[in-house]
């Protein structure tokens, strides 16, 4: 009857994204007066995951699950909810998660209600609140099957520490045949994900070429950020698509989303609105954006980035 | 190869968002309604696929008859017919389980869905549909070649993208990268003549309960103005970002 947690890793080690979904599953465990077991794939030390009130670890270690696959990943979460007797069932919405949920859903018969960005506000019947319309408003959703899951909206729930010491049993699931075969992945090893970055930093047309992004990047170093455009700056080939946020590039939900030299088009907002605190520097001071953001700074960005940069340097600096 | 593609009938992305019935229902009223813009990069790729390989290419939604012009617009883009499942659109098990049965009864071999639709962002129905109907399945997809039965994608994932291998029966989650942004076609006179004429076939909902329901629906808080920074000051920018927001 626990509440069953897919906790994400990458390369052995967890993705802040599965710290906050345990976070989630506790909370849902403590409304409904049960425990908490995660699931795990190829995770090397689980023991952390008790700091975030995960009270069970079923551990599966396997090479063919080496590379992700949703069948076989969502085939392992669902042998993990009938071992565990799971009525919930909680996941992130990283890529990778939002891929497997729905092919999990029709494995357990379950209602699925994605972007969860709070608690449940009642658990019979039980209820959620998601976004929708691309964050421009919010729906309150029941899900009324007996088992549920749950997709928590990364970086809404948050870190809920619960010292507690989670106990850990291995785990073989039966694998099927996945139909689907990895033959490349290609990502930045030394660069921070959209997905998982604290601060985005990202640029528009106003930047006026693609040679012109150094100082971006340099900004986004001194943040420890991630970097980020707008659609017509993928569109011409600045930068890479995987870039591109707004409503039909990636969702951006970061603490600091500073937006440099874009002027704020309805689709642009809609990606990013999920974020806490936004920050916009433009030349036009009619530019929507402004409209959208917390803090703005009207002026031009080849003068007020390398001078922020500077200042936000020494900050560093003295704050070490 | 018969290509199917799902078609969501959703409020173009300047449209005003408010609430009737207590906050229950959308208000409609004077929204005008598009091709799902990640269902649109999937019929454009569905276009080529009909145009270079040999192919044809059916368009489907559920929905009440409201959506028949979003239907009708995929027809003059260049689809061969349509299909619409009479029913409310209430949640994504429902709609992929409405799908499936289109999918089985027709026999097709690749069925290309928006990754997810931008009114209901749910993001379920391509997977569910894929696995109701023992297809394989990528989504976030950015690029699709089929040879024969065989298939190769790529998916974009956190930090970068993914090239896998498949197999026809596939469902795929389509976004932008799919096709580009000047791939995508407007409907010219003569496609909107021949239209008209294109079959749309409406057929009657096969599931009567769903998994979830839409309770009520809120609007977020109206935020503050913004705090103006002088370019000249940017040492209060730093202050205000550490002390008042504590994001720094």
């Amino acid at each position: 009857m626990s509440v069953l947690v897919y906790t994400e890793s990458e390369n052995g080690k967890f993705k802040k994204t599965a710290l906050e979904v345990a976070s989630y599953a506790k909370a849902v465990a403590n409304q409904i007066g049960t425990t908490v077991t995660a699931v795990t794939v190829n995770a090397a030390d689980t023991s952390e995951l008790g700091n975030y009130g995960v009270d069970k670890v079923l551990n599966v270690s396997n090479s063919t699950l080496e590379k992700f696959n949703a069948k076989s990943y969502a085939e392992v979460i669902k042998q993990a909810a009938s071992k565990e007797d799971a009525k919930v069932v909680i996941v992130s919405q990283s890529a990778d998660s939002k891929y497997l949920a729905p092919l999990l859903a029709v494995g357990l018969n379950a209602g699925y209600a994605s972007n969860v960005v709070e608690a449940p506000s009642n658990t019979a019947p039980f209820t959620v609140k998601r976004t929708a319309f691309t964050n421009k408003a919010f729906n309150m959703t029941t899900i009324n099957t007996d088992v549920k899951i749950v997709g928590v909206s990364n970086n809404a729930f948050g870190l809920v520490e619960n010292s507690a010491s989670a106990s850990s049993e291995n785990f073989s699931p039966s694998i099927p045949e996945s139909g689907v075969t990895v033959q490349s992945v290609d990502v930045a090893t030394d660069k921070v994900t959209i997905a998982d970055a604290e601060v985005v930093v990202s640029a528009g047309r106003g930047l006026k070429g693609p040679e012109n992004w150094g100082m971006i990047e340099e900004l986004a170093g001194v943040l420890g950020a991630a970097t980020a455009c707008s659609k017509p700056v993928s569109d011409l080939g600045w930068r890479p698509h995987s870039e591109h946020v707004g409503q039909t590039g990636k969702p951006v939900a970061t603490n600091l989303y500073i937006a440099i030299g874009i002027s704020g088009a309805i689709q642009h907002l809609a990606g990013i609105n999920a974020s806490k605190v936004k920050v916009v520097i433009n030349t036009d001071p009619e530019a929507p954006f402004f409209k959208a953001a917390d803090y703005g700074v009207v002026g031009d960005a080849f003068e007020v980035v390398p001078a922020l940069i500077e200042k936000l340097k020494a900050f560093k600096a003295a704050n070490a | 190869m018969k290509i199917l593609v799902c078609i969501s009938h959703v409020p173009d992305t300047t449209s005003k968002i408010n609430f009737t019935d207590a906050d229950s229902k959308f208000d409609t009223n004077g929204v005008q309604f598009v091709i799902n813009p990640n269902d649109e990069f999937g019929l454009t790729r569905a276009m080529w696929f009909k145009e270079k390989q040999g192919a044809s290419v059916t368009v489907v939604n559920v929905g009440g008859n409201e959506t028949e012009p979003t239907l009708r617009k995929a027809l003059a883009i260049g689809a061969d017919a349509a299909i619409r499942v009479n029913t409310e659109a209430k949640d994504g098990f429902q709609v992929a389980k409405e799908l499936a049965k289109v999918v089985q009864d027709g026999g097709y071999d690749l069925v290309i869905a928006g990754r997810e639709s931008i009114d209901y962002n749910g993001a379920m129905v391509p997977g569910m549909l894929a696995e109701l109907t023992g297809a394989n399945f990528v989504t976030n997809c950015i690029s699709l070649e089929v040879e024969g039965t065989n298939a190769t994608a790529s998916r974009e994932i956190d930090g970068g993208k993914e090239t896998v291998t498949t197999s026809l029966p596939l469902v795929i989650g389509g976004q932008k990268g799919l096709v580009e942004e000047s791939d995508l076609r407007i409907p010219n006179m003569r496609g909107i003549m021949m239209a008209r004429k294109k079959p749309l076939t409406v057929i009657e909902s096969s599931v009567t309960e769903t998994e979830t329901a839409s309770i009520k629906f809120e609007k977020p808080e109206l935020k503050g103005a913004v705090t103006l920074v002088d370019a000249g000051n940017l040492d209060e920018l730093i202050n205000l970002l550490h002390n008042e927001a504590k994001v720094i």
